[in-house]
């Protein structure tokens, strides 16, 4: 029916001159996508650069200067001086002049040549765990590289190699979980939380009421307002899928289109959620702050992107499994780092199309129950 | 004269509190029936029915001929309807809303075009027909959000408390714009809580707590009552309940 097409035409040119007259919205769904890829990307860089770090030297010999050396050399760390005696550990850390100590034991050079074993000891702060973690592994690293350098000819130090290799992430980027995490941060807030915004947004002008009693089907309305916003959250996973290539070097290992399309799927989940979620809520506040706390909080701490799942409590890790991101995410990682096909996301396809399909049912039912 | 809306012993109730009581009246093409009462009187909760918002707890509606909620397709292209909440896209250009609402009762293309170039020149909106929304007065937002409420020419039109937050020369503005397109054989069905405003109605009703206890000509009821304004009539009628309880 032509009439019928023209009906809907002229509803998704209204939605989009909507968007594009509010700078605001604008900005919001086109401008802060690309910011918050930049931000997640330089600022918040889980590889450490140019930590502070301290010495307690008890041997002073020429062994022990040039681990130190070594230690500055080596890009991870920036030497804060050295300190004299223990008490200044506790010191240093309180006063945040440095992040770790290197303890060297007595006569480093003498006891490495002839008893081939050194007593030394790495003390990190651990007010933030991750940093200190990773800071001790780096600092380690760097002294068995020394040793093996400076005495493997004589001395049998590491009779077995071992030699660790990080599968997908050779070079421990942590682009590899921040462009799959932001884009699924962005997803839901573009879609989930716009389209519950603009639907409630009717609702609270009085529109809605005009727009129920005109020849328009209930489904009519809602593709209408949410088309423009599939078209803008495709744009948001095209500009993030090619910025992470570009800008922060993420390979595309798995098959283009297959990406595309569990993009799609999930940005189809959640625009089902944001229509849920509008016709729970009746006012424009009420569906930004149950999109704020029922989906952008849950979205960073619970979905694996920045803390993995294996480590929760068991009752976290059974909530994060009804949280749509946390399936979204696993699957994208899935196939963008790892390059796997369909197959390997089967369960995480299966669960999504589930999840959407129970959110539009219960949709229908309350839009109807509304209007009764 | 042909009936257009008829109600026939119409109950709403919410849980245990009835907003409409039993209430029936009909209303001939071409007249302006004003549906007087004070606030929670009922007034919106009846219109809801009409346009088939609500489904009612009992009782028969008919507008032009079709069961309301049963028929709803039908009715739906035969009504205009002003809600009372502003019912307009304030970012949108006055152009642009008379488009967009014409579009979605099916008008487009060139018929779509003479429609709104005729509203706009009924209407006097030239002038600022490409201003937004909500750069304009209060008054004359209400007047476009008329204008949009007959741009697919309904014979029937139901105004829910069109002139509230209006100022009084805007509001006889207003009527005497209801006056003209009910002169075509346009029912007008306004409700509105400025008792004042019965003298523009050829018919009113009135209803306090639900229930309808008044209706007739505004110069029958006025004789009746034997007062010399609507006012007085609605505050006799208004006492008359209150003793009762």
């Amino acid at each position: 029916m032509i009439v019928g097409r023209n009906m809907f035409f002229n509803f998704v040119t209204k939605e989009f001159k909507h968007i594009f007259r509010d700078v605001r919205t604008l900005l919001l769904v086109l401008v802060m996508p690309i910011i918050q890829l930049l931000i997640f990307g330089f600022v918040i860089s889980a590889d450490i650069k140019n930590a502070s770090f301290a010495v307690l030297d008890y041997s002073h010999d020429v062994q022990s200067n040039k681990l130190v050396q070594r230690l500055t050399a080596s890009g991870y760390f920036k030497l804060m001086g050295y300190l004299k005696n223990e008490n200044d550990i506790e010191k240093a850390f309180r006063n945040g002049d440095a992040k770790l100590v290197l303890i060297i034991g007595e006569d480093l050079a003498t006891k490495l040549e002839r008893e081939r074993s050194a007593y030394y000891q790495i003390i990190t702060d651990a007010s933030d765990p991750n940093t200190a973690s990773i800071l001790a592994g780096y600092a380690q690293s760097v002294i068995y590289a020394f040793v093996a350098e400076n005495y493997s000819s004589y001395l049998r130090l590491m009779p077995v190699e071992i030699e660790s290799r990080m599968l997908y992430n050779e070079e421990m980027s942590s682009a590899f979980m921040f462009v799959p995490g932001t884009m699924v941060l962005i997803l839901m807030l573009v879609t989930a939380m716009m389209t519950s915004i603009s639907i409630t947004r009717e609702k609270e002008m009085g529109t809605m009421e005009v727009l129920l009693i005109s020849p328009l089907k209930p489904w009519h309305i809602v593709l209408g307002k949410v088309l423009p916003y599939i078209g803008i959250a495709f744009t948001n996973v095209l500009v993030i899928i090619f910025m992470g290539y570009t800008v922060f070097h993420l390979p595309l290992r798995g098959n283009l289109l297959l990406l595309l399309a569990l993009c799609s799927l999930f940005i189809i989940l959640a625009l089902s959620l944001g229509i849920f979620i509008s016709t729970v809520a009746s006012s424009q506040a009420l569906a930004m702050f149950m999109s704020m706390f029922a989906l952008m909080l849950p979205t960073i701490l619970l979905s694996g992107f920045i803390f993995p799942i294996e480590n929760m409590p068991k009752v976290l890790q059974w909530l994060s499994l009804i949280m749509p991101p946390r399936w979204f995410l696993s699957a994208l990682k899935t196939i963008m780092i790892k390059g796997q096909g369909l197959m390997y996301t089967i369960n995480e396809v299966l669960v999504m199309l589930g999840m959407a399909i129970m959110f539009i049912i219960l949709s229908i039912k309350k839009f109807k129950v509304r209007l009764e | 004269m042909i009936k257009t809306i008829e109600v026939d012993k119409l109950t709403k109730k919410f849980g245990s509190f009835t907003a409409v009581d039993n209430i029936s009246f009909s209303v001939s093409s071409g007249e302006i029936l004003g549906l007087l009462g004070a606030n929670g009187a009922g007034k919106t909760t009846t219109i809801k029915m009409l346009c088939g918002l609500l489904a009612p707890t009992s009782g028969k509606i008919k507008v032009a001929g079709y069961n309301a909620y049963l028929q709803a397709e039908q009715i739906r292209t035969r009504i205009g309807y002003m809600s009372q909440k502003f019912s307009l896209y304030n970012d949108l250009t006055v152009w642009e809303n008379i488009h967009f609402f014409g579009g979605v009762y099916g008008l487009w293309g060139k018929q779509l075009k003479l429609r709104a170039e005729a509203l706009i020149d009924d209407f006097e909106m030239r002038p600022f027909m490409n201003l937004t929304v909500q750069s304009l007065p209060p008054g004359w937002r209400q007047r476009i959000a008329l204008a949009v409420s007959l741009v697919h020419n309904p014979p029937i039109i139901l105004l829910d408390e069109p002139t509230s937050g209006v100022d009084p020369i805007a509001r006889r503005m207003f009527w005497e714009t209801i006056h003209q397109i009910s002169a075509n054989g346009t029912t007008a069905l306004v409700t509105t809580h400025y008792i004042d405003e019965a003298e523009y109605c050829n018919n009113v009703l009135v209803m306090v707590d639900g229930k309808l206890v008044a209706a007739g000509q505004p110069n029958e009821l006025k004789s009746l009552y034997n007062s010399t304004t609507m006012d007085d009539v609605f505050l006799s009628l208004a006492r008359n309940e209150n003793t009762k309880i």
